[in-house]
């Protein structure tokens, strides 16, 4: 068989013989690249305006309509909460916007239940920019004019970096599949 | 990709359920966020012990980037330096003499204060710094502009105490882990440091705009005395900062005073120092309500 096709017995996610996938790395994946994303806003930048995408809920968002029905509707909860505790936003603020943003995708799904790439983006700028209103609005901080121009770079560059995290979640998608574990 | 499940999830009463419940958790988890939120913004250090916690687990990642970030500043300076390089070097050496006079003249008035001040028996001490310890990071994409250092309650950083850099101000520490804490950036849209202008006696509020830039309101109202290139230091008014401290630099002139930029911008800070409070028992005084005694 392996002289005709060397490829009989695998598939994307390698040899099928004695192989198997892991539930940990397919359950926990999504899970925890989330939270390294929270955890990344946090780490190497100082800087005197928000300008850095709020990767965690972008990962999120990638996770949601990159690959439906892998997260739950209440994940929004665990997620927002172990962001809220690095992001220096008000404690609740991350659980309540991210358990709205995941109950407002649902709602759009029973509408359009299949979208192509491009609605999806629209669907995920829509989001991002009511997101970082929203966010902005519950920071506690006094709203003043400069500070909402000075939310517009930061949009931008969120709605810029969401084609590239999306393509990152579904090779991040692919590797969750992968058959690590062996099977006696 | 479409849904791969069907919305009417089969006659399974379990999946029903599961479908159910998973709506009913979701729902919770907004009440839940708007539940804690209220309380955060009501009592904003509600969850500090909490956010300490995780922040004291990620502070010894973050500090090694530190280094990488002001480096990574100073490569560009020295880059623009290299198209400038010829009349850079005239006017610095002009600016030169010129420091070294006025280097002169601030040393006699040194001697001459700490005359007054022993005349006075006045004795307002530096203060050494309680820790000096890495700049971690900030906030980065939140609206709200806060700092994070490495040092914390076990170090004896207490909330109140002024951070600054070897430039001038940074914040204000907010709240304490054991091991790190958080810090007001100046450019908060909460922060409100009372300055006064360098070369003359001009009292002001620098207060942050959330946009990297400062406001500074006059206290006097009248003929706008400020220029552009104007530095104001800290006041001392309040208790909490030291006078003499760098703030800002005024870039632009409004009307009732001026824009200014931090003279200690986050990104360039590697090193900072926790100073002590500077009257503490003036802050005291201000927090206890005026039906009470001030005691111990």
């Amino acid at each position: 068989m392996e002289k005709l096709n060397p490829q009989a017995r695998r598939d994307r996610y390698g040899s099928k013989i004695n192989r198997t996938h892991s539930p940990s790395l397919a359950g926990g994946l999504p899970w925890a690249s989330v939270m390294v994303a929270s955890l990344v806003q946090i780490l190497p930048l100082a800087a005197a305006v928000p300008v850095m995408p709020p990767l965690g809920f972008i990962v999120l968002l990638c996770w949601r309509l990159v690959r439906p029905g892998l997260l739950p509707v209440w994940a929004g909860f665990p997620l927002g909460l172990f962001d809220d505790l690095l992001s220096g936003q008000p404690f609740g603020s991350a659980i309540l916007l991210w358990s709205l943003a995941l109950l407002v995708i649902e709602v759009i799904e029973v509408r359009l239940p299949w979208r192509e790439f491009l609605l999806d983006w629209l669907l995920a700028a829509a989001i991002l920019a009511v997101y970082l209103m929203a966010a902005a609005l519950v920071s506690g901080g006094r709203m003043t004019a400069p500070l909402l121009l000075a939310l517009l770079p930061q949009l931008l560059l969120s709605v810029l970096v969401y084609p590239i995290i999306a393509r990152m979640v579904a090779w991040l998608d692919r590797l969750r599949l992968m058959r690590f574990r062996t099977v006696d | 990709m479409a849904p791969p499940e069907k919305r009417r999830s089969s006659t399974s009463r379990r999946a029903q359920y599961g479908r159910f419940t998973g709506y009913v958790l979701a729902i919770a988890g907004v009440l839940i966020g708007l539940l804690l939120l209220a309380v955060s913004l009501q009592r904003p250090d509600s969850f500090a012990g909490l956010r300490g916690l995780a922040r004291d687990s990620v502070a010894p990642a973050a500090a090694p980037t530190t280094l990488a970030r002001t480096q990574s500043q100073g490569v560009l300076a020295t880059i623009a330096g290299y198209w400038r390089a010829g009349s850079q070097n005239a006017q610095l050496r002009e600016e030169m003499e010129l420091a070294r006079i006025r280097l002169r003249e601030a040393e006699a008035l040194k001697q001459e204060n700490a005359r007054l001040k022993a005349l006075l028996d006045l004795d307002q001490g530096e203060g050494a710094p309680v820790a000096i310890t890495h700049f971690i990071g900030s906030t980065a994409s939140s609206a709200r502009r806060f700092g994070y250092i490495g040092a914390g309650a076990r170090d004896g950083v207490n909330p109140g105490m002024p951070v600054r850099s070897p430039r001038g101000v940074v914040g204000r520490v907010v709240e304490t882990g054991a091991t790190s804490s958080r810090v007001l950036l100046l450019s908060d849209s909460q922060s409100l440091v009372p300055v006064r202008l360098a070369r003359r006696d001009v009292a002001a509020f620098a207060e942050g705009r959330g946009d990297g830039l400062i406001r500074i309101r006059l206290i006097n109202l009248g003929i706008n005395p400020l220029r552009k290139g104007d530095l104001f230091v800290t006041s001392g008014t309040g208790g909490y900062f030291r006078p003499g401290m760098a703030v800002a630099i005024v870039t632009r002139i409004t009307g009732d005073g001026a824009l200014a930029r931090m003279v200690s911008d986050p990104a360039a800070t590697d090193y900072v120092a926790v100073l002590p409070l500077w009257q503490p028992e003036t802050i005291r005084a201000a927090a206890t309500p005026i039906e009470q005694p001030v005691g111990e």
